[in-house]
């Protein structure tokens, strides 16, 4: 049977590929960010993880308001990233995982997640992002393992709320830990913490609420669960509701798990910026 | 068009909750902004600006504030700032002039702001 090692958490803001495609990892403003994961990479070397969950939410690529899903799992052989508008250079494709996808599907909705299948879904910064910091080079990384994406609504509200996504994460680790091959699994939950882009209030960040969510996520993710979504966007800024993703990605580790690093710095682009690796429990 | 029975905002200031009332004033809006994912398009856009936003039926509200280059004109007709985000990139501006353009404030002001919040 499958294991899931651990969890990690990211920022996934689009400026941060372009600081990796110029090396900025020693440029006084990119530091302090970039000294959050060589812990992270010393332990992917050590656990060589088979199969990686990638929890993001798309920004408007695999997308549109014409068809929204609130949850959306991708069923692809392969992920392609693509051009978001801006031009960037995209990155090759990532592997996926289709066998492991259906296994999650099948799991989920007989537990009563109404999910979005995708069996062709374009990736954009929140999956390409976290991909590149925590295997560098990728899709090229020796170890990298392969993929499912799994995609929140958070352009759109009503979204889910926060007790939905750690729901969500508790049955997601129960498809894992039942898909009968022994393959070892880490789950990504990437975005937050707060920032907000649009508006009079563009520019909001709260260091407060997120060291609260910080402290709390890691033992006690169900009193985070007290928070509205209305809650969420006035603390975390409209665009910090991606704190969902770390909400889904925490439920599918168990109750159960160490924190081995965690990061947090102010501020990259607009966006305070936060990593953790959370171990579970062998 | 209102939704009466899911008025649940609780007033956020300088923060517009994309809901389905603000989608069902965007949507038009939104698409040509999504749309602007393929270069072709965005191409399209810089040649014809007028043309192309009459091609995708915005109202006069959202081509105004386009030409203003007014971004919190464009929240307030509908944009949803994912999609205009690709308008803005036409206009080669980085969310820290977008956001010093919302907020009264140049872009090495917003940045120093950004930076006061650490
Ligand atoms: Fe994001």
């Amino acid at each position: 049977m499958a294991k899931i090692l651990g969890g990690i958490t990211t920022s996934h803001i689009p400026a941060v590929g372009n600081a990796i495609q110029n090396e900025l990892y020693d440029d006084p403003y990119w530091k302090p960010f970039f000294d959050g994961y060589p812990k992270v990479h010393a332990w992917i070397a050590e656990h060589k993880p088979d199969y990686c969950i990638n929890i993001y939410n798309d920004h408007g690529l695999g997308f549109f308001l014409d068809q929204m899903p609130t949850f959306a799992i991708g069923a692809a052989h392969e992920y392609r990233n693509e051009d978001e508008g801006w031009g960037l250079p995209s990155l090759d494709p990532f592997p996926g995982a289709p066998e492991l996808s259906w296994h999650i599907i099948e799991s989920m909705v007989a537990d009563e997640f109404d999910i979005t299948s995708c069996q062709e879904l374009a990736v954009d910064h929140g999956f390409v992002v976290p991909m590149q910091l925590f295997w560098p080079g990728a899709p090229h990384h020796p170890d990298m393992p392969r993929t499912v994406p799994i995609s929140a609504n958070t352009v759109q509200h009503p979204i889910p709320t926060l007790k939905r996504a750690l729901a969500f994460g508790r049955a997601l680790r129960k498809a894992l830990l039942s898909f009968p091959e022994d393959a070892k699994i880490v789950v990504l939950g990437t975005g937050g913490l707060s920032h907000q882009l649009d508006g009079q209030r563009a520019g909001f960040i709260n260091k407060e609420f997120d060291q609260y969510c910080l402290d709390n996520i890691v033992h006690n993710p169900d009193e985070l669960t007290k928070i509205s979504r209305l809650e969420l966007v006035e603390k975390a800024g409209a665009q910090g509701t991606e704190f969902l993703m770390w909400m889904m990605m925490r439920g599918a580790l168990g109750d159960d798990v160490t924190e081995i690093t965690r990061n947090y710095h102010i501020p990259i682009s607009n966006t305070a910026a936060g990593t953790l690796l959370l171990e579970c429990a062998a | 068009m209102d939704q009466p029975g899911f008025d649940v905002h609780i007033d956020i200031p300088g923060t517009t909750i994309f809901d389905g009332k603000q989608a069902m004033k965007g949507y038009a809006l939104n698409k040509m902004c999504y749309e602007f994912n393929k270069a072709e398009n965005r191409e399209a856009f810089k040649a014809d600006p007028e043309a192309w936003m009459e091609k995708y039926g915005l109202n006069e509200q959202q081509k105004q504030a386009i030409r203003d280059s007014d971004i919190l004109a464009m929240i307030e007709a509908g944009g949803n700032i994912y999609y205009l985000a690709k308008l803005a990139g036409i206009f080669k501006l980085s969310v820290q002039d977008v956001g010093g353009m919302q907020t009264g404030r140049t872009t090495e002001e917003f940045k120093k702001f950004l930076k006061s919040q650490a």
